[in-house]
């Protein structure tokens, strides 16, 4: 009958979502603290490598000309 | 017959307690204390039993109820402390200024994408406008290395080959063309159109010269076979448009943001979405990872942008301002991923301090809309593109 087997589909597809849901809900999780950590130390770590964060200098700055002195 | 694993989940009028209805006909039941969720999820664990229906407790699907509760359970319990208490002893980044270095000229209407290179030495870039063309420039002399004209001006998105050897585009025309920069008589042709999606395309990412992954709006995300321009695999899932995605850095993951106001991430192997993360309330416009690839960070229409933890499965911190009321249309971490760049429908870029959660500069310059950022793949500059048919680079 049509009504059974929409409500044959709708299960299935309930079924299907709530394998999926299963699925996520069982990952392993890390605690806040050390994901928290982990980030904090990545960033400062390498926080000297980083150019927008330090600063590019003129002199090493690809987007700037290099500026000469004219000596008079 | 469907009517034999139906269960029933009746609830006492104090409304913490379930008796449940085992398709083997047995009855059980639970008990939690009122706001905790932990016995339940103990519960469901032991017995391994999730009702297979509901027919009279909630309106829509008990399972996604229950499985929603174990969630916010699990996630609940290994909240030790927050990001904002782990970073409260670090410093504020101090004020970031930056200049417009370059502007590069030539596209005649809104800019709608942008992609770097991923050669840090040769500063290449590319940008899709709904002009029609798709410019390769070189962001030091802005010369344009490639104008390439599109069959459809309806584009939408852009990528470049991390060999630097092709480009992708797509838009409205529902496909992924990919174009051969390389050629052997000079001139960039079309080499592949992938065609399948039922609605348009609103993001694409290369693996490599022989894979792509694209978004769409008809909410799935492909995985193609370049060679053969054929789909190798489909991830479906996402309840709305898939509007942007971003690929891990070991290149085994990808995330997707959409207007379900979710981001998911993908196992590109398995085909299978791992973990899917909400909080936002409107679509999601920008997704990126976090450099090491341990977080993922959302853009939204709600006017915030998010990091999500991916190994502690959840939001450790939102970026809002109660003076920014204005969606959120693209975002690049800096290279460290101290600095987040974002890009908002008012014209500007904020700057945040990733960690403290702090506004700590602005990109003023364009005229219209930011459509798109990216921060070049040695972190030396940052690349705004704009409606205002300009890009910008910046450091």
């Amino acid at each position: 009958m049509s009504n059974n087997s929409a409500s044959n589909s709708s299960l299935a597809i309930a079924q299907k979502a709530v394998k999926q849901l299963r699925l996520e809900a069982s990952v392993r999780r890390i605690k806040v603290s050390q994901a928290a950590a982990e980030l904090k130390t990545f960033c400062l770590q390498n926080a000297h490598k980083d150019p927008l964060l330090t600063g590019v200098p003129s002199s090493d700055n690809p987007f700037r000309p290099p500026k000469s002195c004219v000596l008079l | 017959m469907a009517a034999d694993s139906l269960s029933r989940l009746s609830k006492d009028p104090c409304e913490n307690a379930a008796s449940f209805m085992k398709p083997s006909g047995r009855q059980t039941s639970a008990r939690w204390s009122h706001g905790s969720e932990c016995k339940l999820c103990r519960f469901i664990t032991d017995t391994g039993f999730i009702p297979s229906s509901l027919i009279s407790l909630h309106p829509s699907n008990p399972h996604l109820f229950l499985i929603g509760a174990v969630e916010r359970a699990a996630r609940k319990a290994v909240q030790d402390t927050t990001l904002q208490e782990a970073v409260a002893s670090i410093t504020v980044v101090g004020r970031v200024q930056m200049k417009t270095r370059k502007t590069l000229r030539g596209h005649l209407a809104k800019i709608y994408a942008m992609h770097w290179g991923a050669d840090a030495n040769s500063k290449l870039c590319v940008s899709a406008s709904q002009d029609g063309k798709l410019i390769v420039w070189d962001s030091i002399t802005t010369n344009k290395v490639n104008a390439i004209p599109l069959k459809s001006s309806w584009v939408m998105t852009c990528a470049y080959a991390p060999s630097g050897n092709l480009v992708a585009c797509g838009g409205l025309d529902n496909m992924c063309s990919i174009y051969n920069l390389k050629g052997k008589d000079g001139n960039v042709k079309v080499m592949r159109e992938l065609a399948a999606h039922t609605g348009y395309l609103s993001c694409c990412r290369f693996l490599s010269d022989s894979e792509i992954i694209t978004s769409s709006g008809d909410c799935t995300c492909v995985l193609w076979d370049i060679e053969t321009g054929t789909q190798k695999t489909i991830f479906a899932g996402h309840q709305g448009d898939c509007m942007s995605l971003a690929v891990s850095p070991d290149f085994n993951f990808f995330i997707s943001g959409a207007c379900d106001f979710t981001a998911k991430l993908w196992d590109i192997r398995e085909g299978q979405c791992r973990q899917t993360f909400g909080g936002h309330e409107s679509d999601i416009n920008a997704i990126g990872f976090f450099p090491n690839g341990n977080a993922v960070i959302t853009g939204s229409d709600d006017a915030t942008c998010k990091l999500y933890d991916l190994r502690a499965d959840q939001e450790l911190i939102t970026y809002q301002d109660s003076g920014i009321m204005c969606g959120v249309t693209s975002l690049a971490p800096s290279l460290s991923g101290r600095l987040l760049l974002a890009g908002y429908d008012d014209f500007n870029v904020n700057i945040w301090d990733a960690l403290k959660s702090e506004r700590v500069g602005v990109l003023a310059g364009h005229d219209n809309r930011v459509s798109c950022i990216g921060v070049s793949a040695d972190g030396m500059a940052c690349c705004t593109g704009s409606w205002d048919s300009f890009l910008k680079i910046w450091n």
